[in-house]
């Protein structure tokens, strides 16, 4: 599993490294990143699919299969 | 280096002089029908917007009235996102709904920037102010506030009833936001006369309601002035200081964001917490339920900004244009109800209901799109932190008379008065 943020949509929010953040940082002026090269461990998976399904802008994308 | 005279009084009154707009009808008096006449003043919609909101949901998704010179009130979820983020049709130039329409000339700065801001104005002057509130600047107050917290919750002893809206709610966003911009904290009980001045009084006629705002202008003139011989580590310094293009801000700029930090700061805060209080003083489950889980509060708390969201916004249209099945003509406003969308069964399971648990809670109560709340993480914070330590010190409270309950009125809706029993 892998996880992405389009930054195109992404306002800063901070609901992926509120609920993820083992997966996700924020930048200098807030807005999501990705942290490392996205790819989940096992023990994440949860995480990172609340993550995707709390962000208000559906800017973060959970990719299955990788 | 010159003397900064941006903030002279003399130049102020010239600006003042210069400000134009039009001016509409005041239209008071019980709301005929709320899909044709509505009013967000009027004491119904204070007391209980959701049952009008979800009727007109239903009947007519994009509601109308000729108050304030003609308003839309979209009540979808879709709607109100498809408005939120179209910025090229809909302005931003003001965005509190009164009987005065600022010139057009104020576009894309707006009085308040950058809520008041259009792109491509809006990105840059947003940007100066974004580092100052990501959760990491703002984790710098978590324990100043819960100490002040405390130190409210110390006043309260030995009364066996208390105003959670006045004497606690309100206090919290006005110290954390009074101590962010370098506002003397014997100042801070005056902030609250400064937010009802600004939000409570859209339906005078607007030269009253100019001079009811004047007090406020006046306070924060003289507090950059001071700012300005005093240089500090706080907001109004850096505002002062600040650079766009190459060069400093324009005076209107740096006091009208300070008026946005400050008025945005409060009544939000102030509303969200006491709205969470006066929900688990009428459901003693939910109370009795975090009581026993606190790691579920956070959750909570998404539940209760999506349900109480305590802020709606507003557009100004800026041509004629056709939305769904209405014509709407150019500077029509647009009442953008983020607590209206955030009740859509078409976008939220049990849309109706409080699920403090609720794992998935894709809410607007911050907004949508690029004006996405600044101040959000800011908010997050004091709420926990509020109802962490009201919990903790006050876990047995009770509504003491439901009808003593009172909300504001107009865009930010939240108990003004809220009499709790707490022995």
């Amino acid at each position: 599993m892998k996880v992405q943020i389009d930054s195109d949509r992404c306002q800063g929010h901070g609901r992926c490294y509120d609920l993820a953040p083992d997966l996700f940082g924020a930048d200098d002026e807030g807005y999501g990143q990705v942290l490392g090269d996205g790819l989940v461990p096992p023990d994440r998976e949860q995480e990172a699919r609340r993550a995707a399904a709390n962000c208000p802008e559906s800017a973060v994308t959970v990719l299955e299969e990788t | 280096m010159s003397v900064d005279d941006r903030f002279s009084q003399e130049l102020r009154e010239e600006r003042y002089e210069r400000e134009t707009g039009t001016f509409s009808e005041v239209i008071t008096g019980p709301v005929s029908d709320w899909a044709s006449d509505f009013s967000h003043a009027d004491p119904e919609w204070a007391a209980d917007p959701f049952p009008i909101q979800d009727d007109l949901r239903q009947r007519c998704p994009v509601a109308h009235t000729e108050r304030f010179g003609g308003v839309w009130l979209p009540t979808r979820y879709d709607d109100v996102a498809s408005i939120a983020y179209d910025t090229e049709r809909f302005s931003s130039r003001s965005i509190v709904i009164s009987n005065f329409r600022p010139s057009l000339d104020l576009a894309p700065v707006g009085g308040t920037p950058p809520i008041s801001s259009d792109p491509p104005f809006h990105h840059d002057a947003r940007k100066l102010l974004l580092p100052a509130f990501t959760k990491t600047a703002i984790s710098r107050y978590e324990e100043s506030t819960r100490a002040f917290c405390h130190s409210l919750i110390d006043e309260l002893n030995g009364q066996d009833v208390v105003d959670a809206a006045q004497d606690y709610a309100k206090y919290i966003p006005m110290r954390v936001i009074g101590d962010m911009l370098g506002l003397p904290a014997d100042d801070t009980s005056r902030f609250a006369q400064f937010v009802e001045d600004t939000l409570e009084t859209v339906n005078l006629p607007p030269e009253e309601r100019g001079e009811r705002m004047r007090p406020m202008f006046d306070y924060l003139y003289e507090q950059v002035r001071e700012h300005v011989d005093n240089p500090r580590d706080d907001l109004t310094t850096y505002l002062i200081n600040a650079e766009l293009y190459g060069q400093k801000l324009d005076p209107n700029h740096v006091v009208g964001t300070i008026v946005l930090l400050l008025i945005a700061g409060i009544d939000t805060s102030w509303s969200a917490i006491g709205a969470s209080l006066w929900h688990l003083a009428g459901h003693p489950a939910d109370r009795m339920r975090l009581l026993a889980a606190p790691d579920l509060l956070p959750t909570a708390l998404e539940e209760f900004l999506r349900a109480y969201a305590p802020v709606t916004m507003a557009r100004l249209v800026k041509e004629d244009l056709h939305f769904r099945d209405v014509d709407m003509k150019a500077e029509d406003w647009i009442l953008l109800s983020f607590p209206a969308a955030n009740r859509d069964p078409a976008h939220f399971d049990r849309a109706d209901q409080v699920v403090i648990d609720r794992e998935i809670n894709r809410h607007a109560a911050f907004g949508l799109g690029i004006h996405r709340c600044l101040g959000s993480h800011l908010a997050r914070m004091e709420l926990r932190v509020a109802l962490e330590v009201w919990l903790s010190r006050i876990p047995e409270f009770s509504l003491a008379d439901p009808s003593a309950v009172s909300w504001s009125t107009g865009q930010i809706r939240g108990p003004r008065a809220l009499p709790l029993r707490i022995s």
